[in-house]
């Protein structure tokens, strides 16, 4: 068990540069997820730290050891692949215990630890099978037990679970996120599904074009995104990005003006932040859950107003309501109870305690003091409580 | 009601009927074909048996070719108690096991190196394994005279008429076109099981013994087929490189020895090319077995 550590980390390919420059302390035990659309160098950076790759430059420390020159197998980390690269002639006994017995393990200790690690996923009973001989799902667990029985210090995970269906995704998400708790190992893992992230990372690193977006656990990500890309990225439906103006109100208050003549008010918690930003075109950012049905209570920092529904998605819990304001494509997610139908206007009601106002210039989230934002978990539950009544 | 029900099944049957008809045209040209090329094929092979269970008189008599009347196994017999034809089998057997093993043991690690060890020119150095097989053999005799004669100026061994000579000459052709089998099989295991074995700790030599051979063994055992079959089978080598009735291998040997100046003794010849053709025959058969179940578990790689 250790910690990593990458400094100034570089990967050039020819000419274009995948990875730009990146620093990144994990902890020791700790489960570090990084995630971004592909061709971000995610899976770069993990190739790096796994030795398949050279560092163009910077540094990779693993336990506080420089490893950049040190070949795979003396890194002692263990991976796990998308397609899970099972030898395909061995049974899973041998596919699992393929290191050790390279590493001239004595016979006992490895059938101890391979019946160890199939204990823990579950496969005893598959030992003696060939991996053709596995469903999807299974391939999966002997791929992670292969990378058990080694007790390595890193273990590393390269979009394990993208070869699988939907409900078996979830299942083993829940599955990996065992093994960690049970194992304890310092784990990196790199996917592009921001869902998967959210749920196992302890902090998530959001990569874009070869840097870092924002470190952070997911909660903090995202409730408080630092940037645009984040802001969008993190969080399904997207977060909705509306053209907005900053403007003075009466009362030494700020409205954004939201193209056609919407005027919301900004929480007056928020208003010294915002205020250097006064007259500017910004975005106005806001999250589907944040646009809810309109309710006779408006608590303070909330505003009502009426637009005309294009689409409406019911998913069972909750309903999904896309409509058009200043040219852009908005999403509220309001109760399934609500009634809508395409073309019928509706009253929707925005919280601007959870908005984020981001500046085109430079795609930064201006920053809020920490009081000021809309706390995550209270106005959550009003939202719940809401929905309850309504 | 029972109109519509009956009118919705004759359109579903007269559908199926069309699906039906389609099938079978298909089929019958698929027969069609396939049996006029299995007569095409097999036809040299019969009538080879058919005139090697005949007697010389039986052969130059005007009755139908294709039809033996008094089958006799005298050519067999004839052959097989001949000491030179047994020394013909032997040089061949030899020459070909020889070949066979040598062209693995080089292009085996060869392809390995070529699909996996990227280093500078690897992919030139692929194509141009691949164009030397393209060169034909009738071009290659006369400049292997020349460096046999250099080599034997050199060092006093005497290259020609000896039939050892096939085991160097035989590798320039089924090397270069075995390493390219290879390099294309190799290519298509995927590139994780690689560094999964990387990661687990092995080195070049351990990924290619314990991942690559056995992966990719339908692939080598394809090779080996191709390897046994040009040492077996070549002729324009042995006939220009050996001479003399120990030295000979069998395609040239039954040819030389068995035609005598203008007489021809079709009986024994068509006897010794079907004992000449049946160990590649019998290899295919084993193997084919092997080699397309090979394939398939491939095809679902874990």
């Amino acid at each position: 068990m250790a910690q990593v550590t990458l400094r100034s980390l570089v990967k050039r390919f020819d000419r274009t540069e995948a990875v730009r420059g990146i620093d990144l302390d994990i902890a020791d035990t700790e489960f570090v997820v990084l995630v971004g659309p592909s061709g971000c160098g995610k899976s770069t950076t993990l190739r790096m730290i796994a030795g398949l790759e050279d560092a163009s430059a910077g540094e990779i420390l693993i336990g506080g050891e420089l490893v950049n020159d040190l070949p795979p197998k003396d890194r002692d980390i263990a991976m796990v692949f998308q397609n899970y690269a099972l030898y395909p002639h061995m049974t899973v006994f041998e596919n699992m215990s393929f290191g050790l017995r390279l590493k001239k393990f004595p016979k006992a200790e490895i059938k101890e630890r391979v019946e160890q690690a199939a204990r823990i996923l579950d496969i005893t009973e598959l030992l003696q099978r060939k991996p053709r001989q596995l469903s999807g799902g299974q391939r999966q667990r002997v791929a992670m037990g292969r990378a058990i029985v080694r007790h390595p210090k890193v273990f590393l995970f390269d979009e394990p679970l993208s070869n699988l269906d939907a409900k078996l995704r979830v299942q083993m998400r829940t599955e990996i996120k065992k093994v960690h708790q049970k194992v304890n190992t310092t784990t990196v893992y790199v996917t592009h599904d921001q869902v998967e992230a959210m749920t196992l990372a302890d902090r998530v690193v959001v990569m874009n074009a070869g840097r870092i977006e924002q470190v952070g656990p997911p909660n903090e990500l995202y409730h408080s995104p630092r940037t645009k890309f984040v802001a969008g990225f993190i969080g399904s439906p997207a977060m909705n990005f509306i053209p907005c103006r900053l403007e003075e109100s009466g009362g030494g208050g700020l409205t954004v003006r939201v193209g056609d003549g919407l005027v919301l008010p900004v929480p007056s918690g928020r208003t010294a932040s915002y205020r250097a930003h006064l007259g500017k075109e910004l975005i106005l950012g806001l999250r589907p859950e944040h646009i809810t049905e309109a309710h006779p209570h408006a608590e303070p920092g909330t505003a009502e107003f009426a637009v005309p529904v294009d689409v409406v998605e019911p998913m069972g819990m909750e309903t999904m309501l896309y409509f058009a304001m200043s040219g852009t494509q908005i999403c509220a997610r309001v109760s399934p109870e609500t009634p809508a139908s395409p073309g019928a206007t509706v009253n929707l009601l925005a919280d601007l305690r959870h908005m984020h106002l981001i500046d085109p210039t430079t795609n930064q989230v201006i920053e809020v003091p920490v009081a000021s934002r809309g706390n995550a978990q209270p106005s959550a539950d009003a939202t719940a409580l809401r929905r309850g009544v309504g | 009601m029972a109109a519509a029900v009956e009118t919705a099944s004759h359109i579903r049957a007269a559908r199926r009927g069309s699906i039906r008809g389609s099938r079978r045209k298909a089929l019958f040209w698929s027969y069609f074909f396939l049996v006029l090329f299995v007569v095409i094929f097999l036809a040299p092979p019969f009538y080879m048996l058919i005139t090697s269970l005949k007697s010389s008189g039986e052969i130059s008599a005007q009755v139908n070719p294709w039809w033996v009347f008094h089958p006799t196994l005298e050519n067999y017999l004839g052959l097989l108690t001949e000491p030179n034809f047994v020394t013909f089998f032997r040089n061949s057997a030899v020459v070909s096991l020889c070949v066979v093993a040598i062209s693995m043991l080089i292009s085996v690690p060869a392809a390995f190196a070529l699909a996996r060890m990227k280093f500078w020119g690897s992919a030139t150095l692929a194509t141009g394994v691949f164009l030397t097989y393209l060169i034909p053999e009738s071009l290659l005799f006369i400049p292997f005279f020349r460096i046999f004669a250099f080599l034997r100026d050199i060092t006093g061994i005497e290259f020609l008429n000896h039939w050892w000579v096939l085991i160097i000459v035989y590798p320039t052709l089924s090397v270069p076109f075995c390493t390219w089998i290879l390099i294309s099989y190799f290519a298509s295991i995927p590139k994780e099981l690689d560094e999964a074995a990387l990661i687990d700790g092995a080195g070049y030599i351990q990924m290619l013994t314990k991942i690559f051979i056995p992966v990719a063994l339908p692939g080598i055992i394809a090779a080996t087929i191709f390897a046994f079959t040009v040492a077996w089978a070549d002729f324009l080598y042995p006939l220009a490189f050996t001479t003399s009735a120990d030295q000979l291998v069998l395609p040239v040997g039954i040819v030389t020895t068995l035609i005598k100046g203008d007489v021809y003794n079709w009986g024994q010849i068509m006897a010794g090319s079907l004992i000449c053709a049946a160990p590649p025959l019998i290899i295919y058969a084993f193997l084919m077995d092997y080699y397309i179940a090979g394939l398939t578990a491939g095809a679902t790689k874990g």
